[in-house]
């Protein structure tokens, strides 16, 4: 028996014995995902306790370091529990951007010191953070962003608008873009960590075409942010944005296999002509997973082109908008009905699949240019 | 299991080497295609193809093969699309090669193919649609052996075949899964006529036709009336392998025309700095991919034994098929009117792809079993 197989036995037996049934039903809505935070109410004990034994062991953050409330597993032990997990379909203990987007960044690019602060509570889901990135004018051109952090000496004072933060009403903390110099586009943008509780932080929240507000306008009025709440260098922060960024694709990306199955299954097409297309987007979407295990082997080997996210999010998403506009058709009438069922509201938010985290002609863009090597692009 | 191994990856590169050198357009398909060769591909090529190794990938080393599988048939292949190579190495290599697979055929023709002197080829469509289980060609028992009668067409390098694996119906009728046998029919069998075609591609597929053809009985492959089992193992490696050649191909057409938007200028400008064009290339590159995912997907789980593995031959040959053909009418496109003519490589990916598409079952043939698999 190898390290591998009776680290799998082990899991096998751990998760048998600690995860709860409860924790076994696939997730039917955004309720049953857990968030984590200074104010998060547990929608059960199961939830809470499946979220404390995950934590307890780093298993929130599997492949983090343990120093920094990680579970310092191997990449093939990850998968190993993983797929342990799967096989008895327990939900993740926890989601959030910390652990996908922020967590990578700061391993990457934090102090010593900003680590040891900030990831044990994000594994621990602690705090809940938000993404402070696009404006009212830098949606596709981020760069172009406005909101500006000035030097105080012992503080910077931030000021400006930021719009589409997710969740930004329900966060504890935001980690933000912000512009530091004005001298050059890219070249002066800073990335600053603050407390939502800051005076001078206030969201509110948009009321999207699916009837839900996951979004939210943020505005900063004179907020005082420590000085060493920067993660990078002053004016350097737009690596740090553009590295985040990739991990928030590849996030997104994962949208198109997580609905799961073959869609003609669920919905069992009577009539021909909708079979017939909803066997070809079977076909592409079992292509598609096929790419997605593909794509997560060759990053974690390094085999990934740096670019390849941009390919994985515009293609996931793309094909998540198709799975949706077929599954109102073979809905027909009833899948109109607004609060009867999902369908509607599923249909239209993921429409902004293809928006959120760089439209799909941002991803084309991106592919061109540095994939392809196709010029002035 | 994802990613390839390193004996995978060097046997890659040198498939990529060989058939880039060796097998190249000028070389192969050009110059057999403008001297109008009656067999559509050099032998001399298939030779080399025997002294790399490469003719014995799917033969077990018990036979003196290299004991490999759909993977390694896979990486071949998608070199040889890439190329627009023409050979016999899907048709004998693989197809027959695995139809014949643990039988004394094997006995038979293995040391053939290994050598690079034997052409088999797989005679199973009688229609033009892919449809096997509606095979109508009858295998009538008389005596010791059987009397075949019927047509076949669109087998691919039967003119040059020395021995065509031959899909008839035993027992049952057209329609049904049981009651189809295997035969082995030799070239030059009393009875068969074969009218060698050329196809769009200028490569080569057979119409047979069986008139009172007599066989022994030791020409049964496998088992009477049990043939579907390793009719469709030795189909499921063609449409494995037509899914990886078809990625090639696309992958051929794809680079040739992203080189082509580097270098054309007009209104002063390079023309893939154009938006209109940078997009339906990234939308181009994207789908290779996915469909060359799916295509090591389907060879990997063939050679695992998987339960999903079929599932997966159809969603390869699909995907890889739809997306080849895209880009080579993308590729056409771009190039504008030096795209339209016969001096130019990249109308040859459109030929190549045409066919490719059709054997073994086109995209609506692959669409439908998916659904079928599936439940819907």
């Amino acid at each position: 028996m190898t390290d591998l197989d009776s680290f799998r036995s082990e899991t096998r037996n751990w998760i048998e014995i600690n995860c709860p049934p409860e924790m076994r039903k696939p997730i039917r809505s955004e309720a049953d995902i857990c968030w984590g935070g200074r104010s998060w109410t547990f929608q059960s004990d199961a939830q809470r306790q499946w979220l404390e034994v995950m934590a307890e062991r780093g298993w929130t953050v599997p492949d983090w370091p343990k120093d920094y409330g990680g579970g310092g597993l191997s990449p093939a032990e990850a998968r190993v529990l993983k797929e342990e997990m799967q096989r008895i379909g327990a939900r993740a203990p926890l989601t959030s951007f910390g652990i996908s987007m922020l967590g990578p960044a700061l391993l990457k690019f934090g102090t010593e010191e900003q680590k040891r602060h900030y990831l044990p509570e994000i594994a621990r889901g602690e705090i809940r953070w938000c993404q402070g990135y696009s404006e009212p004018g830098a949606g596709s051109d981020l760069a172009g962003l406005q909101t500006k952090a000035e030097d105080k000496g012992d503080h910077w004072l931030v000021n400006g608008q930021k719009v589409w933060t997710s969740y930004a009403d329900k966060a504890d903390w935001i980690f933000c873009l912000v512009r530091t110099s004005t001298e050059s586009k890219q070249g002066g943008i800073s990335f600053l960590l603050f407390d939502m509780e800051t005076p001078g932080v206030s969201t509110r929240p948009i009321l999207l075409i699916s009837g839900s507000s996951p979004f939210c306008e943020t505005f900063f009025d004179d907020v005082k942010v420590p000085k060493e709440q920067i993660v990078g260098e002053v004016n350097k922060g737009w690596d740090v944005a553009k590295y985040l960024l990739g991990h928030e694709r590849e996030m997104i990306s994962g949208m198109g296999l997580g609905m799961g199955g073959s869609l003609g299954a669920a919905v069992k097409p009577s009539d021909p002509m909708l079979r017939a297309e909803i066997a070809a987007f079977d076909v592409d979407a079992l292509a598609f997973a096929a790419m997605s295990e593909r794509f997560a082997a060759m990053w974690k080997s390094g085999e990934a082109h740096p670019a390849s996210p941009s390919m994985m999010k515009y293609a996931g998403t793309e094909l998540n908008k198709r799975r949706n506009e077929l599954a109102m058709a073979a809905g027909g009438t009833e899948a109109l009905e607004w609060e009867a069922t999902p369908a509607a509201r599923t249909w239209l938010r993921s429409k902004g699949n293809s928006i959120e985290g760089g439209t799909s002609e941002i991803q084309l863009n991106i592919v061109a240019k540095h994939i392809l090597g196709l010029p002035g692009a | 299991m994802t990613l390839l191994s390193d004996d995978q990856k060097m046997l890659q590169e040198t498939a990529a080497s060989f058939l880039a050198e060796e097998g190249s357009i000028a070389k192969q398909l050009r110059h057999w295609r403008d001297i109008g060769c009656k067999d559509g591909f050099g032998h001399g090529l298939w030779k080399q193809f025997a002294e790399l190794g490469l003719t014995g990938i799917c033969i077990p080393e018990s036979h003196g093969g290299l004991g490999l599988g759909a993977t390694e048939a896979a990486l071949v292949l998608e070199e040889i699309g890439r190329n627009l190579t023409p050979s016999p190495f899907l048709a004998t290599a693989v197809v027959a090669a695995r139809a014949i697979e643990g039988t004394a055929h094997a006995d038979r023709w293995y040391a053939g193919i290994l050598s690079g002197d034997a052409v088999l080829a797989l005679a199973v469509d009688e229609g033009s649609r892919h449809a096997p289980e509606q095979t109508a060609l009858e295998a009538k028992r008389q005596g010791n052996g059987f009397v075949l009668n019927g047509g076949k067409q669109f087998v691919v390098q039967g003119g040059s075949a020395d021995m065509i694996v031959t899909v008839a119906r035993t027992g049952g009728s057209p329609g049904e899964t049981e009651g189809l046998t295997l035969f082995a029919v030799p070239k030059d069998t009393a009875g068969l006529n074969v009218d060698n075609l050329s196809l769009v591609d200028s490569s080569k597929a057979a119409r047979l036709t069986f008139e009172n053809v007599q066989l022994n009985a030791d020409a049964v492959i496998g088992e009477v009336d049990d043939g579907w089992q390793p009719l469709t193992r030795a189909l499921n490696a063609g449409r494995a392998g037509a899914a990886a050649e078809l990625v090639g191909v696309a992958s051929g057409a794809s680079t040739m025309t992203i080189d082509y938007l580097k270098q054309r200028r007009q209104f002063g400008k390079l023309i893939g700095e154009f938006q209109a064009l940078q997009h339906r290339a990234g939308h181009l590159y994207s789908e290779i991919e996915i469909a060359r995912a799916a295509a090591f997907k389907a060879a990997q789980l063939l050679d695992a034994g998987d339960e999903r593995a079929e599932l997966y031959v159809y969603v390869a040959k699909a995907k890889a098929a739809e997306v080849a053909s895209l880009a080579v009418r993308e590729g056409v496109q771009m190039h504008g009117g030096i795209g339209m003519t016969d001096e130019h490589d990249i109308g040859l990916f459109m030929k190549r792809e045409a066919v490719l598409g059709e054997l073994f079952g086109d995209v609506y043939y692959h669409r439908e079993r998916v659904a079928a698999l599936s439940g819907y």
